[in-house]
C-alpha cells in the first residue's frame, strides 16, 4: 500500500558524503481537521523514520503533524563500505513500511 | 486575532465566490509563542541556547502552507568527538509547537536535512541544534503564508 521511493547513488568512493532522498506516500492526517459535519478526523501520521547502514543507525526523524503529506527527506551519510541501506517508516494505526537499497563503495 | 478573523472572512468569501458553498468551520486552535518556549525547554532542559551555527532555510513567502520546503544545517566537523546529535524544529502558531526532531550520528557526514512542513499561519520557525558537547544553538526564520494549512474541509 505504502509507496516508498528512495534515491541512493549506486556507487560511491570510500569516505565520500552521499546524499539520500526518500519519499513515501502517506496522507499525514493532522487530527486537527474536521469534516463538513463537524466531526474531527482522527490523527493518522508517520511518527518515526529510521535509516540504517549495514545495521548502524545513521539518521532518524521523529515526526509530528506539522510534516507535510507524503513525507520527503533529504539527508546524508558517509559511504564507509559496500552494503545495504534500510529505511523504515512507522506510524499511527500500525503503519509500517520498509525499503532497502544496496550501495557499492570502492 | 484581528488579522486571523479578517483572513477567515476572506477565505469564506473566496470559497463562496468559487461556488463551493462549503461551510468552513474553523476552531481557533493554535499554539502560542509561550507554548513554543515550553516545548523548547522540554528539549534543552536548563541549558543555554545561543543564536548561531544553525542555518535555517525557508522561503520568505509561501503560497501554500500545506507544503513549505525547509532545509536546516549545522556547521560541524561530524567526528565522534564533535558532532551534531540532533536538530529540532518548532513553530509558534501551528496547533502544536513541535514539527520534527532529526537525530544524527558521526556517520551522517554532515548535519543537514531537507523536508517539507505545514504552516498554519504567517509565523516564525525556530531550529535548535543539539551538539555532542551538550551545547544548544538556534536560528529562526520568518515565513509569510498566504494559504494556511489545516483549514480545508475533508
Amino acid at each position: 500500500m505504502a509507496n516508498a521511493l528512495v534515491n541512493v547513488p549506486a556507487r560511491a568512493r570510500r569516505g565520500e558524503i552521499i546524499e539520500i532522498k526518500t519519499l513515501i506516500s502517506h496522507p499525514m492526517e493532522t487530527g486537527y481537521r474536521r469534516t463538513q459535519l463537524g466531526g474531527r478526523i482522527p490523527r493518522d501520521i508517520i511518527r518515526q523514520f529510521v535509516c540504517t547502514y549495514n545495521g548502524t543507525e545513521v539518521f532518524r526523524a521523529e515526526l509530528h503533524p506539522a510534516i507535510a503529506a507524503n513525507p520527503f527527506f533529504v539527508f546524508s551519510t558517509v559511504a564507509t563500505e559496500s552494503g545495504t541501506l534500510t529505511f523504515q517508516w512507522t506510524g499511527d494505526n500500525g503503519f509500517s513500511a520498509a525499503e532497502t537499497t544496496t550501495i557499492s563503495v570502492d | 486575532m484581528d488579522r486571523e478573523t479578517s483572513r477567515r472572512a476572506f477565505l469564506m468569501g473566496a470559497a463562496a465566490g468559487l461556488g463551493l458553498g462549503a461551510v468552513i468551520t474553523v476552531v481557533p486552535v493554535h499554539a502560542t509563542p509561550k507554548e513554543m518556549e515550553d516545548a523548547i525547554r522540554k528539549v534543552v532542559g536548563s541549558a543555554r541556547v545561543t543564536k548561531g551555527r544553525v542555518k535555517l532555510e525557508l522561503p520568505p513567502l509561501s503560497e501554500n502552507g500545506n507544503t513549505v520546503p525547509l532545509t536546516v544545517s549545522v556547521e560541524s566537523p561530524m567526528t565522534s568527538a564533535d558532532h551534531v546529535k540532533a536538530i529540532h524544529i518548532f513553530t509558534e502558531l501551528n496547533p502544536q509547537p513541535d514539527v520534527a526532531s532529526f537525530r544524527f550520528g558521526p556517520r551522517a557526514g554532515q548535519a543537514r536535512v531537507s523536508t517539507r512542513i505545514r504552516l498554519a499561519n504567517t509565523q516564525t520557525v525556530t531550529a535548535i541544534g543539539e551538539l555532542s558537547d551538550g551545547s544548544f544553538w538556534s536560528a529562526t526564520a520568518a515565513v509569510v503564508v498566504t494559504l494556511a494549512a489545516c483549514l480545508e474541509d475533508a
